[in-house]
């Protein structure tokens, strides 16, 4: 039981080949560019969501901030479409693994930190004490804020990981109890069967809900940093 | 084998079953020959079924059934011990 539990969030490799960099390209084929003015249904359902997407992600920041909004819709539409594709059956999600979520938490949180540092040494500075707090609680309050600077990166990966395994595994379990207890008791097999098709709902919503928080905290980010 | 046409040129339905494997041979198996091959098929796909005004849910899910056919063979070693049988 604990070994057929896990062995879904394997990294599938064939002869030392590791597969993951395919699966990991496969939502690329699904996203069609076309040069026409009208196109094919398809691709104006994908354009209408991505002005949509734009305009409610770039809204708040400043000309400066807007010069990442190639990056933050790249990075929502590939953490949705992952996450969407690894609700297919057998599908392997590679958002599941940290190393991959680290790889991309990192990088954007360090470049909005460097960023805001770099350009507005001060301000940016001055986050890190709250206004109107009483001076005796300043040394402590910064060490606080320091740490809470530095969790970032680490909390966007693991918020990342953690729902979409925990989705995953949350699955696999019920459906393995709707299958014995088939044979055993059927009412309560129609039970689960139902609670699962609630959770299948619920992890579309949480597919689409982790890529748009992932995206949202790293605006944040940006925001306060330039 | 006696051909008129050249054979590189003929399609699979058209080569005769000796002439196969020279057939299959005469393919070109460099790395820009395959990519070209890859990026000929997905644009078959494209213009055949997606590129029409009124393109259904259909085209979608005949790719998404694929992926789902092609990561069943990734873990089929581990899915051999999930079957209903009364000894594993």
């Amino acid at each position: 039981m604990n070994q057929n539990l896990f062995t879904s969030f394997n990294v599938p490799v064939i002869l030392g080949i590791p597969l993951v960099v395919l699966i990991i390209l496969f939502p690329i084929t699904l996203i069609m560019p076309s040069n026409k003015l009208i196109n094919n249904r398809l691709s104006s359902l994908q354009q209408w969501l991505v002005q949509l997407t734009l305009k409610q992600m770039m809204m708040v920041h400043t000309n400066k901030g807007r010069t990442w909004s190639l990056m933050l819709l790249a990075l929502i539409s590939f953490i949705a479409l992952n996450n969407l594709l690894g609700l297919t059956p057998y599908a392997f999600t590679p958002t599941t693994q940290l190393s991959m979520n680290l790889g991309m938490a990192i990088p954007l949180w360090a470049a909005t930190v460097f960023m805001g540092l770099r350009f507005k040494t001060k301000a940016s500075l001055a986050h890190f004490l709250p206004q109107g707090t009483p001076v005796p609680l300043i040394p402590m309050l910064i060490i606080i804020e320091t740490i809470s600077l530095f969790i970032q990166p680490m909390a966007l990966a693991v918020r990342l990981t953690a729902n979409i395994t925990a989705g995953h595994l949350l699955m696999h379990l019920l459906g393995d109890t709707a299958l014995t207890l088939m044979s055993i008791y059927m009412s309560s097999s129609t039970i689960t069967i139902i609670i699962i098709i609630l959770l299948i709902t619920l992890e579309l919503g949480v597919a689409l809900i982790q890529a748009y928080v992932f995206t949202l905290l790293v605006s944040l980010y940006l925001h306060d940093n330039s | 084998m006696v051909s008129v046409i050249p054979m590189k040129d003929k399609k699979l339905l058209e080569v005769k079953l000796g002439e196969l494997p020279s057939w299959i041979l005469m393919w070109d198996f460099s790395p820009s020959g395959i990519t070209r091959t890859f990026q000929r098929g997905y644009y078959q796909y494209c213009n055949k079924y997606i590129n029409m005004r009124k393109g259904s849910i259909s085209r979608i899910t005949m790719v998404l059934g694929c992926y789902m056919l092609f990561s069943y063979c990734l873990s089929y070693k581990e899915l051999k011990h999930e079957w209903l049988h009364k000894y594993h």
